[in-house]
């Protein structure tokens, strides 16, 4: 089972010469359970996992596999019961909430399937928001902003209110937000989801596009297509890794583990 | 680069933000904290108004002021019998006013009663009064028009006289007869002034009758030596007069051979006591008035908490997006903060300027109009009161934000981004 992992992960390093292979996220024996009053609800069951730096990772499974969940300990916006996480070579054990607070402003990016825009403020300001909690200068921060919407093809919709915006130039406006503090990975949890396919193909397009300068993407998704414009497939059942899988542009590799 | 949340414009942009959002529901809540900062500073400033209406009754004399007279000794002292009446002279006088310090100003009066006054036809009989200068103040009395007597007046023994307001309407009518002459049984005095009480009491009748004299004058010109019926002295700042009491009586007791433990002899009295009972009375009110304004201000803080609460869980998307992107406990912390403090200092700011004004043009127009009522005078709001009312507005407003502040800080942004 290991030779084969270190086929693929060779493999990787193959497809994406470019980028250094180091582990950007490192999952041991994750495990996570929701306790209520009566019951408690494992999700995960012990998951693990190593994501290189500039991979383009899919995470897919049904409903109650507990994709979600691990993208929320992922992106720390949410803790674990036990198992070791680290990030970027930094072990993310027992965070203060102002400790997680910082990796999240420093290293990770967010999409949602929602969006979630601020509803009153307009796209520059959306987009500028993170760099506030890095107290950057508000001018500083509306330049850096108009620079991130243009990247995304918005910059004339900069002074637009986000009800004013299509879903998917709401979905650029949201990662032109993720991306405003150039971090190390993007997590995005159904980006698609809410959105047709050729908007999809274009937000898409655009996760390439961000993945192609280096920066880790991981996103949920429950769509075949959407996965297999991702450059591997981890298949989530019950808690449980039950597939990890590498796509090539023209010839698919499988592995299952 | 680092600064305060308070100095960025975007924490303001997000509380006006807010407000825009709901303006019925921040004005309405507004409301309640000013209403209740409006009441309290309203009823500290009636309660103020209240409490100068009843020392104003006391007069000026009233905290300070001493009156002396002698009364028939109790007690057989160094071979004088009991039942013998002192008599205090103008000796006497300048023997307190040199010998116990304390003595702020000190003035003798001799009362003449029932004497002939006389002015061209009109013939009436009153009260005359030997005075020194300081008097007027002694007793809180006023100057209606002229003057009253004065030093010179009383070195040179000028036959000089202000008459009380009624008397001089009797015999002048609407003249204010300064430069006239009065004549008291048939001695010409001219008249330099007229005086009365500065508010018109059963009390005060005698005071609008009098005509006063220099009690030299009156020495030289109606006979009766030294004598004096009684003095009046004030105690200096921060003296109290109870104390000058004491001394006065002991040294007078001495004076005039009368045993120390005589309760007669020297009787003298002052309203301190009384004042104090009073201030006790008004200091209560005031504890009671405080009461009753924090109360109708808690629950307009309750208000603010209440909605602040209402806030947080509309909001608990946009706290849990804040979250993801970087906000730390503390920035959320001080975002709710700083909201509920600007709706309680704003609000409360204007309910104090606007009270402050009611109470301040109130008075204005009381003043303006002449309007005197019996208990009431001067409303007023202390500046100390301001002051304390603005601290409490800022600490409230910190209080009804902490709770929605800390609930908003444990928002799991999990949870707030599902929350569809």
């Amino acid at each position: 089972m290991k030779a084969k992992i270190g086929v693929s992960w060779s493999l990787l390093h193959l497809i994406n010469r470019n980028h250094p292979i180091d582990k950007m996220i490192s999952l041991k024996k994750i495990r996570k359970a929701y306790r209520t009053d009566f019951t408690t609800l494992e999700v995960l069951k012990g998951i693990d996992l190593e994501i290189a730096s500039g991979e383009f990772v899919s995470i897919m499974g049904s409903s109650g596999s507990g994709k979600s969940t691990l993208l929320n300990v992922l992106g720390l916006l949410d803790d674990f019961d036990s198992g070791a996480y680290h990030l970027n070579g930094e072990s993310m054990k027992n965070l203060s909430a102002k400790e997680g607070a910082h990796f999240r402003n420093r290293l990770i990016g967010f999409g949602f399937q929602s969006f979630n825009l601020l509803s009153f403020k307009t796209a520059d300001e959306n987009v500028a928001l993170p760099l506030y909690y890095q107290r950057v200068d508000r001018n500083e921060r509306q330049k850096k902003a108009r620079e991130y919407l243009e990247r995304v093809g918005l910059l004339d919709w900069a002074d637009h209110l986000p009800t004013q915006l299509s879903g998917g130039q709401q979905q650029r406006v949201a990662i032109a937000r993720a991306l405003i503090t150039q971090p190390k990975i993007i997590l995005a949890d159904e980006p698609t989801g809410a959105l047709d396919s050729k908007t999809s193909d274009e937000v898409m397009g655009l996760f390439q596009d961000v993945n192609d300068e280096g920066i880790t993407v991981v996103l949920v998704t429950h769509e075949n297509d959407i996965a297999e414009r991702t450059k591997r497939t981890i298949l989530l059942k019950d808690g449980l890794i039950e597939g990890d899988q590498m796509h090539m542009s023209t010839a698919k590799l499988s592995i299952n583990v | 680069m680092n600064r305060l949340p308070l100095f960025d414009r975007d924490t303001w942009q997000e509380i006006f933000g807010t407000i825009r959002k709901h303006k019925l529901r921040t004005g309405l809540t507004a409301l309640g904290v000013f209403w209740g900062i409006f009441m309290l500073i309203f009823v500290l400033g009636m309660g103020e108004g209240l409490k100068n209406g009843v020392f104003r009754n006391f007069g000026d004399r009233a905290m300070n002021v001493l009156y002396v007279w002698p009364t028939a000794t109790t007690v057989p002292f160094e071979g004088f019998r009991p039942g013998r009446y002192p008599r205090f002279t103008l000796d006497d006088v300048d023997f307190v006013h040199n010998n116990i310090s304390d003595i702020e100003s000190i003035s003798p009066r001799r009362t003449l009663s029932e004497r002939n006054v006389v002015v061209g036809d009109n013939t009436e009989s009153t009260e005359i009064r030997g005075e020194y200068e300081d008097m007027i103040r002694l007793e809180a009395l006023k100057v209606y028009e002229g003057r009253y007597i004065n030093e010179r007046d009383v070195a040179d023994k000028r036959k000089v006289a202000v008459i009380g307001e009624r008397t001089r309407e009797l015999l002048f009518g609407d003249d204010t007869g300064i430069g006239q002459y009065v004549r008291i049984d048939g001695m010409p005095f001219q008249v330099v002034g007229s005086f009365g009480p500065v508010k018109i009491e059963s009390w005060t009748e005698d005071d609008m009758e009098a005509i006063v004299i220099p009690l030299t004058t009156m020495q030289q010109v109606f006979g009766g030596g030294q004598r004096i019926d009684y003095f009046v002295c004030s105690a200096a700042p921060d003296v109290r007069v109870s104390l000058l009491e004491n001394k006065v009586v002991k040294a007078l007791k001495e004076r005039h051979n009368i045993a120390p433990d005589d309760p007669r002899g020297v009787a003298s009295d002052n309203l301190e006591e009384e004042f104090g009972s009073i201030q006790n009375l008004f200091g209560g009110i005031t504890a009671f008035l405080w009461f009753v304004g924090i109360g109708t201000l808690m629950a307009g803080i309750v208000g603010v908490g209440n909605i602040m609460l209402i806030v947080v869980k509309e909001r608990t998307r946009e706290i849990g997006l804040r979250k993801a992107m970087g906000a730390t406990p503390v920035s959320i912390i001080s975002m709710i903060l700083i909201e509920s403090i600007f709706i309680t200092s704003i609000s409360g700011y204007l309910g104090l300027l606007c009270s402050t004004l009611l109470v301040g043009g109130l008075d204005a127009i009381m003043v303006a109009q002449g309007t005197n009522f019996e208990n009431f005078h001067h409303p007023e709001v202390d500046l100390s009161v301001g002051i304390g009312a603005l601290v409490l507005l800022v600490v409230a407003g910190a209080v009804a934000g902490l709770i929605p502040a800390l609930q908003a800080s444990r928002v799991n942004p999990v949870h707030a981004l599902k929350d569809e």
